[in-house]
C-alpha cells in the first residue's frame, strides 16, 4: 500500500466516522511503492548483467556509427595505397590492411553506420507494417481478421532471405525510386516486406487480449471512437512484447543484411559494409584471414548486443519470470 | 472520421427533457447470446423508464440480465455473440437502436454515461487519472490540454478527492479503491450526462467506503438533476438511495414499484424470498432463510413462470386457476395496485400474506 493510499483510507474512515484504534498502523510492512509495469521492468533490468553487456555494446556501436572518425583513429577508409595490400595487423594499424591497401580498422568502423541504419530502418518498416495489419486484424476481427491473417500466412511461406533476394534482384529493373538503386533504402524495404509477419501476429494477439478489458468498454461507454480506442487505449497497452521483438529483430536483420550483401544482391561497392568486407575477404582466407575475421567478430557482437537487450527486456517485462 | 482526435468536434445538442416525459425509456428489450452450445436468452422483453432526477434501482441476482440490459443501452455488448433481437431504447424520445453508429457515439458521454464495478480495471493503467478525466473534454469538446487538466482537477475536487491538484498526475494503481471509484465517477460526470448508469458501483468497495460513494452519487444527482440507474444486488443500497426499484429474474422484470412499497409489501414470491433472506437484527441466532434452488439456466428457461421450480406458492394442474398454471402459463407484468406491477398469477394472495 502506498503512503497516499493509506492517507486516503484514513480520510475515508474519518469521514465515515469509523476510525478505529487499529486503523493507523505506525509501521507499514508493505511500504514499497506499487509500481507500474515500466518502472518494475526498469528495476528488473538494472539487476540483469545481460542488459548491461547488451546496453554497453549497443551504445558502443551506436557511437561508432555516429562518430566513425573518432573510432577509426584518424584513418580514412578510402585513402588506400596498394603498397600496403593485405598487411597483417600491427600496433599502428590494429586490423591491418585489405587487398586494396586501405586501413581495415577504418573500413570496419565505417561499416557500422550502414549496418545499424539498415537494422533500424528495416525494423521500423517491420513495425509499421506489423502493427498496422495486426491492430486492424485484431481489433475488427471477423472477416477482416481472416483475410489479413491469410495474407500474413502467405508471406510467412516465403523465406526472408529468399524473398528479399528476389526483390533486390528484380529491383533495378522496376525503375522504382528507392528500390532500383540498391542502397540502404532498398535493402531495408526488402527486409521489411518479408519480415513483418511475426510482428503482426504479436500485435494481433495482444490487441485481442486488451480489447476485452474493462477500460476499453469504459472508453466506448464514454463515447470514444474506434480510432481513439485503438490508438490511445489498446495499442499503448499492447506494445511491451512488440518492443522485445523489435529489439531482437534489429540484430537479426543486421545479420540478414550481411547475408544478402554477401550473396551479392545487397549493397554494392563503393558502399562500406561488413557483408561486403566478408564477401571480398573470403577468397583471401588462407593468406589474410583477418579480412574475414574482424568484420565477422564485430558483426556477431552487434547482433549479440541487440539479442541480449531484447532477452533482458523480455525477462523484465514478463512478470512470470520474476522471482 | 471528421476530426483528428477521432471524437466528435462539438457537443451534440441535447434538448432539455420536458417535464413528464422520461429521459430514458427501455421498451420490450430482448437480448440473446448466440453461442455454440445454443442460444442464451439473457434479456426477455424488459421495459422501464427513468425520469429526470430519479433513481431507478435494478435489482437481481447474478445472471438475471441486469448488466446486459445496461450494456445494451451503452452499446458495449460484445457482439457477436450478443444480439439485440427486439425492442427499443428511447433517449429523449429518439430510439438509440435505430441511430447510426456515429449518432450513438455522440450520446455516450454527454447523454448517457456509465460507471463500472471494478474501477481499477475500468481505468487505463498507462495514463494518469487527470489525463483520463481530461480526455472527455479534449475529445468531446476539443478543449486544450492545459484547460482539460484544469477541469479534471475541478472534477476531482467535486467528487471529493483530497489534494486533487497534487494527485492529478498520479496513476490509477496509486489510488485506493474508493478513490478510484471517485475518479471513475468524475470521468462519467465530466460532460454532465442526463443519465448515469452505475453498474454495481460499490460491490468492489468495503462497507464504509460504499456508503460514502453512494452519498456522493446522491449529492451529485441532486446538483445536476441527472437520472440514475443503479444496478445492484445489494438490498441495503437500494433501500437507501433508490426511488423506484425493478426486480429482475431470468431476464424479465418481475416486479416494479416504489422502494418503500416493494420492500414492505412485495407482490411476487421471488421478491418475498429476497426480503426474507435479509439478515434481521431481531432474528439473531436464528437461521437465514435463503431462496431454495439455483438460478435458472438462461439457455433453458423453465416453462411457464420461470420462478416456478423455486416458488413455494407454485400451483399447477387442478390446484391452479384456469389460465394461471404456474408450470405452463407465463405470468405477464400487470398492475396489482396503483403504481405497482408484478409478474405473478397470484400477486393478490402474496400481497394478502
Amino acid at each position: 500500500m502506498t503512503d497516499q493510499q493509506q492517507e486516503d483510507l484514513r480520510r475515508d474512515q474519518v469521514e465515515a466516522g469509523t476510525t478505529t484504534g487499529l486503523a493507523a498502523p505506525t509501521l507499514d510492512v508493505t511500504k514499497d511503492r506499487q509500481n507500474s509495469l515500466w518502472s518494475d521492468a526498469w528495476g528488473q533490468l538494472k539487476r540483469n548483467p545481460l542488459f548491461w553487456i547488451g546496453a554497453f555494446l549497443g551504445l558502443f556501436f551506436a557511437l561508432m556509427a555516429l562518430f566513425p572518425s573518432v573510432f577509426a583513429r584518424g584513418a580514412d577508409p578510402r585513402k588506400c595505397s596498394l603498397a600496403n595490400s593485405k598487411q597483417l595487423p600491427s600496433a599502428a594499424h590494429w586490423m591491418g590492411y585489405d587487398q586494396q591497401g586501405c586501413d581495415y580498422l577504418a573500413n570496419v568502423v565505417y561499416g557500422a553506420r550502414t549496418s545499424l541504419a539498415i537494422g533500424i530502418l528495416s525494423v521500423l518498416g517491420v513495425l509499421i507494417l506489423g502493427v498496422l495489419v495486426g491492430a486492424l486484424a485484431g481489433y475488427y476481427g471477423g472477416f477482416a481478421d481472416s483475410l489479413l491473417a491469410r495474407i500474413t500466412d502467405i508471406f510467412f511461406a516465403l523465406p526472408l532471405i529468399l524473398g528479399a533476394l528476389i526483390l533486390l534482384r528484380v529491383g533495378p529493373s522496376t525503375g522504382l525510386p528507392i528500390l532500383s538503386d540498391r542502397g540502404v533504402g532498398a535493402v531495408a524495404i526488402a527486409l521489411s516486406v518479408f519480415g513483418w509477419m511475426t510482428a503482426m501476429r504479436l500485435v494481433r494477439s495482444q490487441v485481442i487480449a486488451v480489447k476485452s478489458s474493462d477500460y476499453v468498454a469504459a472508453a466506448r461507454a464514454m463515447g470514444a471512437s474506434n480510432f481513439r480506442i485503438l490508438t490511445r487505449h489498446i495499442l499503448p497497452n499492447a506494445v511491451a512484447p512488440v518492443l522485445v521483438f523489435a529489439t531482437i529483430t534489429v540484430g537479426v536483420l543486421i545479420a540478414a543484411e550481411a547475408t544478402l550483401t554477401y550473396l551479392g544482391v545487397g549493397l554494392q561497392r563503393p558502399a562500406i559494409s561488413w557483408g561486403l568486407q566478408i564477401s571480398s575477404g573470403q577468397s583471401l582466407l588462407r593468406t589474410a584471414p583477418h579480412l574475414v575475421l574482424f568484420p565477422s567478430i564485430i558483426l556477431s557482437l552487434t547482433v549479440m548486443a541487440f539479442i541480449m537487450l531484447g532477452d533482458a527486456l523480455r525477462d523484465a517485462l514478463d512478470p512470470r519470470q520474476r522471482s | 472520421m471528421s476530426t483528428s482526435s477521432g471524437y466528435i468536434s462539438s457537443t451534440p445538442s441535447l434538448e432539455p427533457s420536458g417535464t413528464g416525459s422520461p429521459v430514458l425509456e427501455v421498451d420490450d428489450l430482448h437480448v440473446e447470446f448466440r453461442v455454440r452450445s445454443g442460444v442464451v436468452h439473457a434479456v426477455n422483453g424488459i421495459s422501464y423508464h427513468v425520469d429526470q432526477g430519479e433513481t431507478l434501482a435494478i435489482l437481481g441476482e447474478s445472471g438475471s440480465g441486469k448488466s446486459v440490459s445496461a450494456q445494451a443501452i451503452m452499446g458495449i455488448l460484445d457482439s457477436p455473440p450478443a444480439v439485440i433481437t427486439g425492442g427499443g431504447i428511447h433517449f429523449q424520445g429518439r430510439d438509440i437502436l435505430t441511430m447510426t453508429e456515429e449518432e450513438q457515439r455522440q450520446i455516450r458521454g454527454p447523454g448517457i454515461a456509465m460507471i463500472f464495478q471494478d474501477a481499477l480495471s475500468a481505468l487505463n493503467p498507462v495514463y494518469s487519472v487527470g489525463f483520463q478525466i481530461g480526455e472527455m473534454f479534449r475529445a468531446h469538446r476539443g478543449t486544450s490540454k492545459k484547460e482539460a487538466k484544469q477541469k479534471a482537477i475541478e472534477l476531482m475536487d467535486r467528487v471529493r478527492i483530497p489534494a486533487a491538484a497534487r494527485r492529478v498526475n498520479d496513476y490509477p494503481h496509486q489510488f485506493s479503491g474508493g478513490m478510484r471509484q471517485r475518479v471513475m465517477i468524475a470521468m462519467a460526470l465530466a460532460l454532465d450526462p442526463r443519465i448515469l448508469i452505475a453498474d454495481e458501483p460499490t460491490t468492489a468497495l468495503d462497507v464504509t467506503v460504499q456508503a460514502q460513494v453512494m452519498d456522493l452519487l446522491k449529492d451529485l444527482q441532486r446538483d445536476t438533476g441527472m437520472g440514475l440507474i443503479l444496478i445492484t444486488h445489494d438490498l441495503g443500497v437500494v433501500n437507501e438511495v433508490a426511488d423506484r426499484v425493478a426486480v429482475m429474474y431470468a431476464g424479465r422484470i418481475v416486479e416494479t414499484g416504489t422502494v418503500d412499497e416493494v420492500f414492505t409489501r412485495p407482490a411476487m414470491p421471488y421478491t418475498v424470498g429476497l426480503m426474507n433472506s435479509i439478515p434481521q437484527v431481531e432474528a439473531k441466532g436464528g437461521r437465514l432463510k435463503p431462496i431454495v434452488g439455483q438460478p435458472p439456466n438462461l439457455a433453458r428457461i423453465p416453462s411457464g413462470c420461470p420462478f416456478h421450480p423455486r416458488c413455494p406458492r407454485a400451483r399447477t394442474g387442478a390446484a391452479a386457476a384456469a389460465g394461471r398454471d404456474c408450470v405452463t402459463d407465463l405470468p405477464l407484468l400487470r398492475v396489482v395496485t396503483p403504481g405497482r406491477e408484478a409478474a405473478c398469477h397470484y400477486s393478490e394472495e402474496v400481497l394478502g400474506g
